[in-house]
């Protein structure tokens, strides 16, 4: 009796569907072979760790002030004061978690309102897919920061939840747009035709049939969403528009600015929030290298001529 | 012909439904920007009649006939009366506009074309080098730029080679001294002012079309006819410039009206610390003002402008590629 129930257990084991979750090791070992993208994933999770042990990292509070104002690098501060006698270093360390979650949520919301439009516009055909198709057109050719810089404007000091609202309405027509393409490509397909025979209903087609087999589009989606959520953020903080209260990459430069660290000739605090900015985009792009390769073959094996 | 037509009456669409987000956004947002348009023109001595009336064209009456209300700003926006600007007292905002329009189209127009050919020429070289480092140099510095934020570039470029070496002016679009006329002091004074803007653009936006213009060039160089040119004994720089490059622009072509809307966005952030007087710093200017009527009417300015600028990248692409025209 023992035996038979081993047996049913070690076949339902081996019958089983593979992981949910599975692809998303899949992936990660895919891109660690390549070495643009491992360097991109080591530089990420750096700004990650930063991110979430700031407390323990930084040497002072985020907002701590009452240090000598506009000091050059010293031993005690490594970056420097800013014009408020605050501490450099320990502002950009705690920088870091504005820009990670504002490029992870961000991007991630744009990712999700791109798959939804971008695969329902794909699959059904007809005036409806006309009219998405003139609505996404619109969202791409007008011009992003523009658009936000406005919305910014007329929401006054909106903080973080406005600025992440604004870069996911602004920005998730160009990940819509690319799964169209291969929605349509996946649509004609058997499996969709069979599927479609069998009475599977179109949500459950589009979702579970078609959605899977994009993972590397999607994910390639996801890292440029958040690039240039990332760059966005900042810029809308550098102009002001965001909540200068709050101390990210963005208001670090704004502050600069406007306590003329040109004139001051404090060139770390200009250098070190945009070179952290232009690393963790890196970081993301690097990767994207890594994941355009798994979707574009050629891409992968190539030689010089 | 067909081609056009569609192409054109396509256009006029995108623009009217352009035209009417503009119209929709401040009468969507929270509080009354007409009230505190108003408000804030008060400051400046008495509002007339005539001035209350194009802001509330432009920025909606709380109470107020949607309909009538967007049959006057149609009129509006047909005869370009945007009403005065208060952060510029009293000139009008039209005028405003009609004054900063000429150095963000020359700054950006310019920078975008030198980028595009620059781009593609090298992206065309790391494709056919591939793997070797004349690949890898220009591939990572370029998508690393690519990466800078466009006001981090302008404020290293401004403070190493404005304030420490003094090389370029600081800011501004022309010298004190110099008076704008057509003449050729003035010309250089424009040129040699507008060059730190420029070279920030061009350090931004260069990487994208070396990438993208590599991409397509790999698609080409693996297509049959590429091989069967090869087979045949061609020169290799006839394969890579005439068979390969040839077709593998036309994609690269496509990026070129929405990466104009990126620019564009960014040109906001680069006059901005240049100081640099175009529609960008206006923008700027009206934002931090509340000066709304000025900003939307910017917004519509900037939004129309790269509008055209695709529908003339798109009746190029046609002209390009036939196929394009069914």
């Amino acid at each position: 009796m023992t035996t038979t129930q081993n047996v049913t257990k070690s076949t339902e084991k081996a019958m089983r569907p593979p992981r949910r979750l599975a692809f998303i090791t899949r992936l990660a070992a895919t891109l660690w072979a390549n070495w643009k993208s491992r360097l991109g994933l080591i530089i990420l999770a750096c700004f990650i760790f930063v991110a979430i042990f700031a407390p323990l990292l930084a040497p002072y509070g985020a907002s701590q002030d009452g240090f000598e104002r506009n000091a050059d690098a010293s031993a005690a501060h490594w970056f420097g004061t800013t014009a408020a006698g605050e501490d450099v270093l320990s502002q950009l360390i705690y920088g870091s978690q504005i820009s990670v979650s504002v490029g992870f949520i961000a991007g991630l919301l744009s990712t999700i309102v791109a798959i939804v439009i971008g695969l329902s516009w794909g699959y059904i055909r007809g005036f409806g897919a006309d009219v998405i198709n003139f609505i996404v057109n619109l969202f791409l050719v007008i011009p992003g920061l523009p658009l936000m810089i406005v919305i910014a404007a007329y929401l006054q000091n909106g903080g973080l939840v406005m600025i992440v609202a604004v870069i996911v309405i602004t920005g998730w027509a160009w990940g819509a747009r690319v799964l169209r393409a291969q929605t349509q490509t996946l649509r004609s397909r058997d499996f969709v035709t069979a599927a479609r025979f069998s009475g599977e209903p179109a949500w459950r087609i589009v979702f579970k049939e078609i959605l899977p087999n994009m993972t590397s589009i999607i994910a390639g989606g996801f890292f440029g969403a958040a690039t240039s959520a990332i760059l966005a953020e900042a810029g809308l903080e550098f102009l002001g528009l965001g909540d200068s209260s709050i101390v990210s990459w963005g208001t670090i430069l704004y502050w600069a600015q406007n306590s003329n660290a040109l004139l001051t000739g404090q060139w770390i605090l200009l250098f070190a929030p945009g070179l952290c900015i232009a690393l963790l985009a890196l970081s993301l792009t690097l990767i994207n290298f890594g994941v355009d390769a798994i979707s574009n073959p050629r891409l992968r094996e190539g030689k010089s001529r | 012909m067909a081609f056009v037509l569609r192409k054109i009456g396509l256009f006029l669409l995108t623009l009217w439904a352009a035209v009417t987000l503009n119209f929709l956004l401040p009468r969507m947002m929270p509080g009354s920007p007409t009230d505190a348009a108003i408000a804030k023109l008060a400051q400046n001595g008495p509002v007339t009649d005539a001035t209350r009336k194009a802001i509330e064209a432009q920025l909606g009456v709380p109470d107020g006939n949607i309909f009538e209300q967007y049959l006057g700003y149609l009129h509006q926006v047909i005869t370009l009366d945007f009403g005065v600007s208060y952060t510029f007292y009293p000139q009008s905002v039209s005028e405003m506009i009609w004054q900063a329009f000429p150095y963000t189209v020359i700054l950006v127009g310019f920078v975008t074309i030198i980028a595009f050919v620059l781009g593609t020429l090298i992206g065309v070289l790391t494709a056919w080098k591939r793997n070797t480092w004349l690949d890898a140099l220009p591939t990572l510095t370029g998508s690393f730029a690519s990466t800078f934020p466009y006001f981090w570039t302008a404020l290293l470029l401004l403070f190493f080679a404005g304030y420490v070496f003094h090389l370029f002016p600081t800011s501004g679009a022309f010298g004190p001294t110099a008076s704008p006329a057509m003449t050729w002091e003035f010309f250089v004074d424009v040129l040699y002012h507008a060059a730190l803007p420029a070279l920030t653009i061009l350090i931004t936006s260069l990487g994208g079309w070396i990438i993208g213009m590599r991409n397509a060039m790999i698609n080409t160089l693996g297509d049959d006819y590429v091989t069967f040119a090869e087979a045949n004994g061609l020169k290799g720089r006839t394969v890579a410039i005439r068979y390969a490059a040839r077709n593998a622009i036309l994609p690269n072509l496509t990026g070129f009206g929405l990466a104009l809307g990126g620019v564009v966005g960014g040109s906001v952030l680069v006059e901005q610390v240049f100081g640099y007087p175009g529609i960008g710093y206006l923008l700027f200017n009206a934002v931090i003002g509340q000066d709304y009527p000025l900003m939307q009417a910017l917004f519509l300015m900037i939004t129309v402008s790269v509008l055209i600028a695709n529908f003339l990248v798109d009746i190029m692409y046609g002209v390009l590629d036939p196929r394009t025209r069914r």
